[in-house]
């Protein structure tokens, strides 16, 4: 073999063997093995979801119960929402049956059932009495079923925004929370409760950059703050006064009373935040309650739920939900389905309530939840709150105008995913002080009409 | 050794043919032709292994670059042209992309070549304990990178709990004061948050290139010049230096090379918010997010054609890792 530098003497030796080496060190760190998951394995099922908490829950049942009942052992990837997202449309769009069953959000499932990725569900469910499709509540359900009017998945569980707020500081501070708070109100909240306490910010609100991160409160906000992405004639509608006005109020809102590191935090940063009292308030997903209120919780029982800020609209909370779909491509449809009925059945919220303790049950997707003694009296505190954001969310009319596409806190088209995530980008920067609100929405127009000009013909 | 048509060919008694001197250098090509052959001949295996695990992936890129092909959109598949290539260079993302990889490898080559300069000069000598403080310094880079990066960013930079600014607030402390400043480094300054996580993980990579670089140093010729009354300075200037230059110049090149690449620290860090989207990350997103296989494949191979007309240039002109060890 010749060495890579065919020297002379010693020289050219060290220099040969140290690159050597080096090169050889660095291959083998650089390879990140994939994990490969099982195949060809009839009792056996591929599942990719999202490493939420209430999925993690259910990973650590999944083997006791599930397996143990029907003898069909479950593979588990489990991914951040923003690669799960990456990941599954590679694996959907070519059909390559690696995954049985995925964690899919509204945002997905009308979109991939339009592309025949996914095997239609409504069938097999209203054929199953014991899991009582009928029991699902009806925006869930409308959410999760595409145009051809069939079902196409089955919620885990189901959610809205609301604002949360701790009780105790908030009448440390002397302030009451309204029934049903308007975002000025909220502001001047926050501005009070601002150091209040040492080391308190007054508020969590996302700065993190991506589509599902900073862009869907801030949408929420924009509904009723009077804006939209797109009026009905598919024309982009971000540098409109209202969407400015909306964006101005956000982003103000976070630098001037919101969190530490506000352009790098996301749910995640708020929750944390939130657990450890460095925020009095925080709007965001009503799946975050469940968190905040679990026994090893330290503000639990602390935590106050009013509904999401309003301006010009009546409500302005989101509605999202993670739910299963089953690969069209997937060799094990039945075992699949067994799966999808255990996981988004009835018995299964009883079980976690068992087991895990009433605050952790995916909830938000099933009326009968919500008329059980024992999970009303242990979640009493947002379980109300959940099920009315829930059920005032109107994914097809969020805003004050008609609108080309469904959608409350996103635009159910398949751009949408690039093109909120390169706007929020750019609101990320306002947010951090890079630049201003109006240059980050100029550049985020032309984007958007880009994607309208596309949808016009 | 003879072979039988040899034999044959020859005259009676052995006497040569006149065009002898013609047959036998053609000959002696042919076994010459064999012998290489016989040579090469194992290493075609890997040879042709190598073209297709590397070249062909590469083939399929250009070819889809071609294509217009999302995956979200599976009706508007078909031929695009140059189309993809067009949408690259309008980009404003991918411009300002190249921009910081740019950035990111100078900065964090140079310091950190510049600091494992320093290290290994300090590690060339003798003192107890060199072993450990050589093993110390080199566990940076056995750190696997994406958890390098996210002890970076929840350990020392987060602006609420991170160690930074605990230590300010144990400095501050210090002195009786309750209000010390709690800067949010990630957002004040994104890219040297960046390259900073990066530093601290190439430092010993350069550290140990350099070293080694160290040791193979002709003592005798560094005796001879203390014995001539060479200041430590005069030595380090006229014959470490020198002798250095082509540890330098491998372990920049090395660098480079990785450090162009480099995703992790990107995409955990910042998200590639705040301008630090590097070109490997904005291509990522290209192919993740937006899911567009046809400008994502476009985007790679004008990379790799500028890393190639780049590299070329820059091996030719600065490098004498090839060149003078050929022509002394």
């Amino acid at each position: 073999m010749n060495a890579p530098f065919p020297g002379r003497g010693r020289t050219g030796r060290a220099i040969a063997l140290t690159s050597a080496a080096l090169v050889i060190s660095l291959s083998a760190t650089a390879c990140a093995g994939a994990g490969q998951v099982g195949k060809g394995d009839a009792q056996a099922i591929n599942v990719l979801m999202v490493n939420n908490p209430q999925m993690v829950d259910l990973q650590k049942l999944t083997a006791k119960y599930f397996t143990k009942e029907t003898g069909i052992k479950v593979n588990f990837t489990v991914l951040p929402e923003d690669d799960l997202r990456d990941k599954m449309s590679q694996d959907f769009s070519s059909q390559a049956g690696q995954y049985d069953v995925a964690s899919l959000s509204n945002y997905e499932t009308p979109i991939y059932a339009r592309n025949g990725w996914l095997a239609p569900l409504g069938e097999r469910a209203d054929k199953d009495p014991e899991f009582d499709q009928s029991d699902i509540l009806a925006p869930v359900r409308t959410s999760l079923t595409a145009a051809d009017d069939k079902v196409y998945a089955e919620p885990f569980y189901g959610e809205s925004s609301f604002l949360m707020y701790r009780k105790d500081l908030l009448k440390a501070a002397g302030l009451t929370m309204p029934a049903h708070p308007t975002w000025q109100q909220v502001a001047d909240m926050a501005a009070k409760l601002d150091g209040s306490q040492k080391g308190l910010k007054g508020i969590c609100l996302r700065g993190q950059v991506g589509w599902g991160q900073l862009m869907a409160p801030l949408t929420t906000v924009v509904n009723t703050f009077g804006g939209t992405w797109f009026d009905k004639d598919w024309k982009a509608k971000l540098d409109s006064p209202e969407f400015t006005k909306a964006t101005q109020f956000y982003v103000d809102l976070v630098r001037k009373h919101g969190e530490a590191g506000a352009p790098q935090a996301g749910y995640a940063e708020c929750l944390n935040d939130m657990q450890q009292g460095k925020v009095a308030m925080w709007y965001d997903a009503t799946a975050g309650a469940g968190s905040l209120e679990s026994a090893d919780s330290k503000v639990a029982g602390k935590v106050g739920y009013a509904p999401a800020p309003v301006v010009k609209t009546d409500s302005s909370g989101w509605l999202y939900t993670w739910a299963w779909g089953v690969e069209k491509a997937s060799q094990h449809q039945d075992a699949a389905w067994k799966f999808i009925r255990w996981a988004s059945g009835a018995k299964y919220e009883q079980l976690v309530g068992r087991e895990l303790g009433w605050s952790r049950v995916p909830g938000g997707k099933r009326a009968s939840l919500y008329r059980n003694p024992q999970y009303l009296k242990e979640s009493g505190a947002f379980a109300r709150a959940t099920q009315q954001a829930i059920s005032s969310a109107r994914p097809n009319d969020p805003g004050v105008q008609p609108r080309p596409a469904p959608g409350i806190q996103f635009v159910d088209i398949p751009e949408f995913a690039d093109l909120g995530t390169k706007v929020s980008n750019e609101i990320s920067s306002a947010i951090a002080g890079k630049e201003s609100v109006t240059d980050a929405l100029k550049k985020s127009q032309q984007l958007a009409q880009e994607v309208a000009d596309a949808h016009r013909h | 050794m003879p072979t039988a048509t040899e034999a044959t060919r020859r005259g009676p008694g052995g006497r040569q043919s006149v065009a002898a001197p013609a047959r036998q250098a053609a000959r002696a090509r042919r076994a010459q032709r064999a012998r290489d052959w016989a040579r090469r001949a194992p290493l075609l295996p890997a040879l042709v292994f190598l073209v297709i695990v590397t070249q062909l992936p590469f083939v399929a890129t250009v070819v889809i670059s071609f294509i217009h092909w999302n995956a979200l959109a599976p009706t508007t598949r078909g031929f695009a042209a140059f189309d993809n290539y067009v949408a690259v260079f309008a980009d404003s993302a991918m411009r300002s992309s190249v921009v910081t990889t740019v950035l990111l490898t100078v900065t964090v080559v140079l310091v950190s070549l510049l600091l494992g300069l320093g290290l290994a000069l300090l590690l060339d000598r003798g003192f107890r304990g060199r072993g450990i403080v050589r093993t110390l310094l080199i566990t940076p880079f056995l750190v696997v990178p994406v958890a390098s990066a996210l002890l970076w960013k929840h350990a020392l930079y987060n602006a609420s709990y991170g160690l930074l600014n605990g230590a300010l607030t144990w400095i501050w402390g210090l002195f009786g004061s309750h209000d010390p400043p709690q800067p949010d480094w990630m957002t004040n300054s994104p890219l040297a948050a960046v390259e900073v996580s990066l530093i601290w993980q190439w430092t010993p990579f350069m550290m140990l290139i350099l070293l080694a670089g160290l040791q193979s140093r002709a003592a005798d010729a560094i005796e001879a010049a203390r014995m001539d009354g060479a200041s430590a300075f005069d030595i380090f200037r006229y014959l470490t230096l020198p002798h250095l230059r082509r540890y330098l110049e491998l372990a920049a090149l090395l660098g480079t090379i990785y450090v162009v690449q480099n995703f992790d620290a990107v995409f955990t860090l910042t998200s590639g918010g705040l301008g630090t989207a590097n070109l490997p990350y904005t291509i990522y997103q290209t192919f993740y997010q937006a899911h567009d296989y046809g400008r994502a494949s476009a985007q790679g191979v004008v990379v790799v054609l500028c890393s190639l007309v780049v590299a070329t240039f820059a091996l030719r002109t600065v490098s004498s890792l090839l060149r003078e060890e050929v022509t002394r």
